[in-house]
């Protein structure tokens, strides 16, 4: 049986926590009461007059083509880009492994984009598809490719993703060669001594053990396309064309700041919180206990 | 002993300092939205007019672009730390209208200051643009501008047309950009910034056929809007056709397109005069033109409408403040500071001495085009269809009306389905936000 460990003081336990407990008060509890009286209000921009309507926001924003559309193209998106970052990121992890000369060196560069803001990262997307100027937008249309976002919806989305999901790979990449280092260098032996090619070995030996790491960046990875890419929607495309990539964050973002509908963009925004505190608990409760081969 | 000779000291020098801060001058805030050239000029501005007497100090801080500076003032005001003068662009004119009791009208602030407001000093569809119904000036216009149109004369001599003639119609404007396309003079003929802003609000304007009811809702009451009238969709769908194949280039939401015009893609395009600066930067061979009309409108052209900012101010200030903001306005409308204004901004000047002034100088002969903008608005006496739009909730409509605009060109909709669209959605907009 363990002791318990007590503090001798009464009050100085409470003091060590109260820095912490007021951050989480004036940063997280405040603002997101805030908010979620403001999502029960019907008011003017300036707060002239302000009317308690009850969930009536809720109702109005749910029951909303736009927002239903806005959910899809979230998904739509945050599927992609996880896929596409996690999927790239993966493919260069296991080739770094076998780079032998200069492998620090490599894996430094594949790491700097992580520390690029992703408002630079939109732009610097932008300009290279910018369908007049851009770059790699004239390569496209060299090759035959009708290339552009600015009306084409499908093209859009594809540039959000490849800029959101660049600047994902480096975090991604290096995730998944700590995870790569971890496997023993014996069992992979093993299996080749008992003839599995690669591609064998990599698919029943190396992918299930890398699930841990894997499940962590998924939900990493989701939960950054949907709340962290706002600054790539925000510079590349603003929403549009059309509605074709306006995002549940952005939507929150034009309803209250741009549209000054503010009892409906806290709406959304408490909608927003109940989602990122369910993909916590699921974090937290499954995946962090259940994924386990080692 | 220590401690209290140094508070009392403390307090003394903080009686000394906060007593002679408020004797000495009343410091104004001015929060504004204005980057680069025009930057300098708020800067200039102020520093000449705090030079200029003792008992005021402006003092300008720069708050983002015009949403993000409306947004610090609303803001600012629900956490009763407004400034005291902000900037709003046209658009925003609605959502501050709205905002009685927050808005002190510029008409108020100067009569309080002992200063008439001379209206027929002003050019008269800037004024009528920033007014009530019943005529009391709201706020100062600072920046006005209108669209016109600009055209690369190289492209034209290259397609064969005359480049001393630029397009009078619409219907003029589609032959040239086809002619443009067709002898592969330019990649594509014609390119507009802000659709809505040219396309349906000065189309409305300068063709004389109404934008919405209640006198394009500068009557208030709920509005509706009519924009799907076949004067619009005939235009549009035009617009619609001649994007199939890149003789018309969309660029986008806002001035996008101006890069279109700037690379040489686009031989012609429509944008505010407030661009100017970029287009002669460039150094390339350009023209100017005024906004074309559509050809089937009886009495077109009539006037086009300004764009831009104005300045409002707060209530709930003190009275010496209100003064204080009074002799600045009454400073900005000097016209040696107007003349300045205009001239080193590209913006409107917004009284007729100004304007007159500027004329007699021979800036225009030497800056042909700068007074095309003018012309414009102030070739005849604003109607009702005229005058300008506004609607508290003007940037929702005109993120509508560009939604439908991009599916149309996309080839989902036709100019009637996008029309009608934009009014129906529209519309319901425009009812939650008056409540009507």
């Amino acid at each position: 049986m363990t002791p318990r460990v007590v503090f001798p003081n009464k009050i100085l336990p409470y003091l060590l926590v109260a820095p912490q407990l007021a951050i989480t008060l004036i940063f997280f509890y405040w603002p997101a009461g805030q908010a979620l009286y403001q999502s029960m209000l019907k008011e003017d921009p300036f707060g002239l007059k302000s009317k308690f309507v009850g969930l009536d926001n809720f109702a109005k924003v749910l029951s909303e083509p736009a927002y239903v559309n806005s959910i899809k193209v979230t998904i739509v998106f945050s599927v992609a880009t996880a896929a596409v970052a996690m999927g790239v990121a993966l493919l260069l992890a296991v080739m770094a492994e076998k780079v032998v000369r200069g492998k620090g060196f490599y894996r430094t560069l594949m790491i700097w984009p992580y520390a690029v803001a992703p408002a630079i990262a939109g732009m610097l997307f932008l300009f290279m598809f910018n369908p007049s100027i851009g770059s790699v937008a004239i390569l496209l249309r060299r090759l035959g490719i009708a290339w552009d976002p600015v009306l084409d919806g499908t093209d859009a989305m594809i540039l959000l993703v490849v800029a959101a999901a660049w600047k994902q790979i480096s975090y991604n990449f290096l995730f998944f060669v700590a995870g790569l280092q971890a496997i023993p260098k014996s069992l992979i032996e093993a299996a080749a001594i008992d003839g599995a090619r690669e591609t064998k070995r990599f698919w029943t030996i190396v992918f299930p053990l890398l699930a841990p790491t894997t499940f962590f960046l998924l939900v990493i990875n989701t939960t950054y396309a949907f709340f962290d890419t706002f600054g790539i929607v925000h510079a590349v495309t603003g929403g549009g064309p059309g509605k074709a990539t306006e995002t549940l964050v952005y939507k929150v973002y034009n309803d209250g700041f741009v549209n000054l509908l503010l009892g409906s963009s806290a709406a959304q925004s408490v909608i927003l919180m109940v989602i990122v505190i369910a993909l916590t608990a699921i974090q937290f409760r499954y995946v962090e206990r259940k994924v386990h081969y080692g | 002993m220590k401690f209290h000779a140094f508070a009392a000291g403390v307090a003394a020098t903080l009686t000394l300092f906060t007593t002679t801060s408020a004797f000495a001058v009343t410091q104004i805030s001015w929060w504004h939205a204005m980057t680069g050239a025009n930057a300098e000029v708020v800067d200039k501005i102020s520093k000449d007019f705090n030079a200029s007497q003792k008992d005021y100090e402006i003092v300008p801080v720069f708050k983002g672009t015009y949403p993000e500076a409306l947004n610090a003032g609303i803001a600012a005001f629900r956490a009763k730390q407004a400034p005291d003068i902000i900037q709003v662009f046209d658009v925003g004119t609605g959502v501050m209208m709205a905002a009685e009791g927050a808005v002190k009208p510029v008409a108020e602030v100067l009569e309080g200051a002992g200063m008439k407001f001379d209206k027929s000093q002003y050019l008269p569809g800037i004024v009528g643009y920033y007014s009530k119904p019943d005529g009391t000036m709201l706020s100062f216009p600072y920046n006005s501008s209108s669209p016109i149109l600009y055209y690369n004369k190289d492209i034209f001599k290259k397609a064969g047309l005359d480049e001393n003639t630029p397009p009078k119609t619409w219907n003029e404007v589609w032959d040239m950009a086809k002619k443009i396309k067709t002898s592969g003079a330019a990649a594509c003929g014609y390119t507009s910034t802000w659709l809505t802003w040219i396309h349906l609000e000065n189309f409305a304007a300068w063709n004389n056929v109404p934008w919405a009811t209640n006198q394009n809702g500068l009557a208030g009451g709920t509005p509706e809007l009519e924009i799907n009238a076949p004067i619009y969709v005939n235009h549009f769908q035009k617009l619609a056709d001649l994007a199939k194949d890149g003789t018309f280039k969309y660029g986008g939401r806002t001035s996008e397109a101006k890069q279109l015009f700037l690379a040489g893609e686009c031989g012609i395009l429509t944008e505010s005069s407030g661009g100017l600066g970029d287009i002669v930067k460039s150094g390339m061979n350009y023209g100017i033109g005024q906004l074309p009309y559509d050809s089937d409108a009886k009495g077109a052209p009539q006037n086009t409408t300004p764009g831009g900012a104005s300045l409002w101010v707060f209530g709930g200030k003190s009275d010496e403040q209100y003064k204080g903001i009074a002799a600045f306005f009454a400073y900005l409308s000097q016209t040696d500071v107007q003349e300045y204004l205009h001239q080193k901004s590209g913006y409107l000047p917004v009284t007729l001495a100004a304007y007159e002034a500027t004329k007699k100088s021979g800036f225009y002969e030497k800056n042909p085009g700068r007074e095309t903008p003018i012309l414009q608005m102030m070739g005849k006496e604003p109607t009702e269809n005229s005058k300008g739009v506004r609607l508290p909730n003007l940037p929702q409509v005109r993120d509508i009306q560009n939604e439908e605009f991009e599916n149309m060109l996309a080839g989902k909709e036709t100019a009637q389905q996008a029309l009608d669209n934009a009014v129906k959605r529209g519309n319901a907009a425009i009812k939650e936000a008056t409540g009507g």
